[in-house]
């Protein structure tokens, strides 16, 4: 019975006001359902129409690009590559943002000034970074000249790529480790460790679990910004068989609306599978974008 | 500031999940009249303030206002002062700024809301506060600018949910005693709804004891108290000693631990009796008992005693006498302070 | 005190972390005021490049300006509505509402605007004017707008307050503006500044939406990327490094606030 009268209490304390409030908030959500229903529900659907039309005989583009080695291999590298790149991001960005956020020390806010700046640059910019720490002329070129008698350069290949979308990955795993271990209990620790477990099984039974949920979710907006970052890609070269840069060639090069539409429904639906996946992993946490 | 008589006539409310907050109310405030509303938590007072402030509106029933039927006019045309239980004072306004916001609201000019608000200011004694911002206030000082916003617009009805709960026991006491004060010399219908019975007591001129979303009793502080309707009103407001009974002598009635003084014909199973009223004696009293423990209040010192009952009695004593455990103590007590209850 | 060995390994890591995210950008500032690159500082520094630069690209740097500040507006008055009804309803249709909004940019942006391409692009004059691009933008920025301020919004015990204004009479419209609104500044300035921020380097979206005359500064900057010399591509993004910084550092600023707030 207490139980019920509790209930009762609860949504007397919420009540009414919200329903009646309710005609007003429909209004208000009203400018925000129209623009996303108009430029962005509308396309999208019309995207995914104009992927299944046939054109020359050739199958509708989802089947030109699901039987195509060349496509499939694309986006196979593609989501290789961005796997490889969330779990290096992950690895680094989750060292340095358990240190930033445990330690204290001076410098330490400067620290994490700077290392989240680069948070919010444009991919062609990342690109243009990455040329010039390993492109023809940058600091590696430079370094393997001195060291070795010949120029390292590896910014125009996949190697570069991995670079350029570690750069922008990097902040953004930062702080949320970070965000992450500020909200974790400190008195599960200290209980393990009074329980004599040394360090690294603290780490591995305790503040890796603790973390998970953080990781999981930041891993997945890592993932889906790798898969789609088509700005550091293009200023490397768009010779490199990515999706993003594949897409664009078929749209810009060949005119072919309809696969280059296929291979977009493809990609955003493989990224979008992804974030799914890690939202039903760790329920209850919200994704920070 | 006059008064408005306030009328729910059969008012119901249930939620979605289909529990029923309040069952059919009927409830007549009258004009310039403080009701305290007082329960437990979940009994169904805050909801019937919310309904009487156009916060919730009732699935059944009226709300009168006069003679004006209100049931449909949301809060914000029905003219009511409300101060809500954590004050919800607007963060980004000054004092001032709160005080005013009603008055702008109605669209009063700028000398007659910067007049009004002195007054108010003047009321609640925060002259000097005026321009401070919400977070530089104490707890007491947000209850009266509270206070003084929900009256500034001179409402009809003056709401109070859990006025002073949010205030540490020292200050609510003498807020407690400011509020009455100002209540009275303003006149105004006010209704507020508490869990302390103590602040039910001291300022309501009639209390409405609420259970499981009905009416409990409703009646003056002193009825309650002294002539509670059930044992539920009875245990809610002050302590209670019940005492059952195994039988009749000439002029008393048999209990645990000796014979009360009873002189009505009836035979009650149970009678009640308030800590207060049982008086230790040193000669011949009517109930014998073992104390148990003494502990010291202040102005009396409540004292534990076992008679052999399913429970020990308590008895407030303002003698400074000290008793030691164990000790054999007499008891007496008036026939009038002995009640029998109806379930 | 006295630091543990793991302490300094740690240290030594993020240090280079750092300087992995650093030194590029200290390289592309110094490129970009040297006289020659090749021959390095020796060669001296120079403005020449910058000059050179604002020569050819100023129309992309205003362009861009005046995107981000209609898109900050647009956002705005799309988007402090829609996040109060998100708020405001908290059921499962607003749920799916949120999910709906974060969809742009979760999606590549590539295929968002070939999406809008495909459908609006035969529409000539949209098709070439800024407000195409414009379009793209809000859609990839709105939930960062709508995110932080339903932050606030969720914190401030908004319902409470609205009720107080209520009681005090004031009607929906009313309570909007001069309780909601107020109480979640923080916020939506917090939005806006990561909105103008994005916006300003928006490329996914914008390299394809553009036209050659309604180029961003990032198409600019990608442009010259592949097609200048380096100095003056270093050049080009020391200009875009010095809009952006600012506005990062007071988004920083703003956001330790916020977290400030959420504590007491």
């Amino acid at each position: 019975m207490s139980s019920t009268v509790l209930k009762a209490h609860n949504v007397a304390a919420g009540g009414l006001l919200k329903r009646r409030l309710r005609p007003t908030a429909a209004w208000a959500l009203a400018p925000a359902a129209a623009v996303l229903a108009a430029f962005w529900l509308l396309p999208l659907a019309h995207l995914i129409v104009l992927g299944g039309q046939q054109r020359d005989g050739a199958g509708s583009g989802y089947w030109q690009v699901l039987s195509s080695p060349q496509y499939l291999g694309s986006l196979a590298q593609t989501c290789v590559l961005a796997a490889v790149v969330t779990l290096a991001a992950l690895l680094v960005g989750g060292i340095t943002g358990v240190f930033l956020a445990r330690q204290r020390f001076f410098g330490r806010t400067t620290l994490v000034a700077l290392l989240t700046f680069p948070l919010a640059f444009p991919g062609v910019v990342v690109g243009f970074l990455v040329i010039l720490l390993a492109g023809r002329q940058g600091l590696f070129a430079m370094l393997g000249l001195k060291l070795a008698g010949e120029r390292w350069v590896f910014a125009y290949s996949l190697a570069g790529l991995f670079l350029g979308y570690l750069y922008f990955s990097i902040p953004r795993v930062i702080l949320t480790i970070m965000a992450a271990c500020e909200s974790l209990d400190r008195s599960l620790e200290e209980a393990a460790h009074s329980l004599g477990a040394g360090h690294w099984r603290v780490v591995c039974d305790v503040i890796i679990p603790g973390l998970a949920p953080a990781l999981v979710s930041c891993g997945a907006i890592c993932f889906a910004t790798s898969m789609g970052a088509f700005g550091t890609a293009f200023t490397l070269g768009t010779q490199l068989n990515v999706t993003p840069v594949a897409i664009y060639n078929v749209f810009t090069n060949y005119a072919n609306f309809t696969v280059a539409a296929a291979l977009s429904v493809v990609l955003g639906a493989l990224t979008w599978a992804v974030l799914l996946l890690a939202r039903r992993m760790v329920k209850q946490s919200r994704t920070v974008l | 500031m006059t008064g408005t008589t306030l009328r729910l006539i059969g008012c119901r409310k249930a939620f979605s999940d289909g529990t029923v907050a309040v069952h059919d109310l009927n409830l007549t405030i009258e004009a310039g009249e403080t009701l305290a509303i007082l329960g437990p938590s979940g009994c169904g007072k805050t909801t019937t303030l919310r309904m009487i402030a156009g916060l919730e509106r009732p699935d059944v029933g009226q709300v009168l206002f006069g003679d004006h039927d209100v049931t449909r006019l949301p809060i914000e045309r029905r003219d009511v002062g409300m101060v809500f239980q954590n004050y919800a004072l607007f963060p980004n306004l000054t004092v001032e700024g709160n005080i005013a916001y009603g008055l702008k609201v109605r669209g009063m000019s700028v000398a007659e809301r910067n007049k009004r608000c002195a007054e108010l200011l003047e009321l609640v004694g925060l002259q000097e506060h005026a321009k401070r911002g919400i977070h530089e206030l104490s707890g007491g000082q947000r209850q009266r600018v509270a206070l003084a916003r929900a009256l500034a617009p001179r409402p009809k009805v003056l709401l109070l949910d859990e006025p002073l709960a949010a205030l540490d026991a020292q200050l609510r006491e003498r807020l407690r005693s400011e509020l009455d004060q100002l209540l009275r010399s303003l006149g105004i219908t006010s209704v507020f709804v508490t869990h302390d019975q103590g602040e039910a007591m001291a300022l309501g001129d009639r209390i409405l004891v609420m259970q499981q979303g009905r009416i409990a009793q409703l009646g003056t502080p002193r009825e309650i108290y002294q002539q509670p309707a059930n044992p539920f009103v009875a245990g809610f407001v002050g302590n209670l000693n019940a005492f059952s009974v195994a039988g009749r002598t000439v002029n008393g009635l048999k209990v645990s631990g000796g014979e009360l003084p009873w002189a009505e014909a009836s035979e009650p199973s149970t009678v009640y009796c308030r800590p207060e009223h049982l008086r230790v004696v040193t000669r011949e009293g009517h109930l014998h008992g073992r104390l148990l423990g003494q502990f010291f209040q202040g102005a009396q010192s409540r004292l534990l005693i076992e008679v052999g009952a399913a429970q020990p009695l308590l008895v407030d004593s303002a003698d400074s006498v000290i008793h030691a455990p164990g000790d054999l103590i007499a008891l007496a007590i008036e026939p009038q302070a002995l009640f029998a209850l109806h379930p | 005190m006295k630091r543990s060995s793991l302490f300094i390994a740690q240290l030594l890591f993020t240090l280079l972390v750092c300087a992995f995210m650093l030194v590029p950008v200290l390289m592309s500032l110094v490129a970009g005021l040297t006289r020659n690159y090749f021959q390095g500082v020796s060669s001296g520094l120079t403005f020449d490049w910058i000059a050179q630069v604002w020569q050819a690209y100023s129309p992309t740097v205003w362009l861009s300006l005046q995107l981000a500040v209609a898109c900050a507006v647009c956002v705005c008055v799309i988007g402090v509505p829609a996040a109060y009804a998100l708020v405001r309803m908290n059921n499962r249709f607003s749920r799916a509402f949120e999910e709906l909004m974060v969809l742009p940019v979760a999606m590549p942006g590539l295929a968002s605007a070939l999406a809008l391409l495909l459908t609006y692009g035969q529409f000539g004059s949209f098709r070439s004017s800024w407000l195409f691009i414009l379009v793209g933008h809000v859609l990839f920025t709105l939930p960062f707008l709508v995110r932080p301020v339903m932050a606030v919004m969720q914190r401030q015990h908004l319902p409470t307050l609205e009720e107080a204004a209520a009681s005090l009479g004031a009607g929906p419209l009313r309570r909007f503006f001069s309780v909601v609104v107020p109480n979640c500044r923080a916020g939506i300035l917090a939005g806006v500044l990561m909105v103008v921020t994005l916006s300003l380097g928006e490329f996914n979206l914008t390299w394809m939406l553009h036209t050659p005359m309604t180029k961003t500064l990032p198409v600019g900057l990608a442009d010259s990327y592949a097609s200048a010399r380096l100095e003056v591509a270093s050049a080009y993004t020391l200009i875009f490094l010095l809009m952006i910084v600012p506005l990062l550092v007071a988004l920083q600023a703003i956001s330790a606030r916020l977290s400030r707030g959420e504590q007491r």
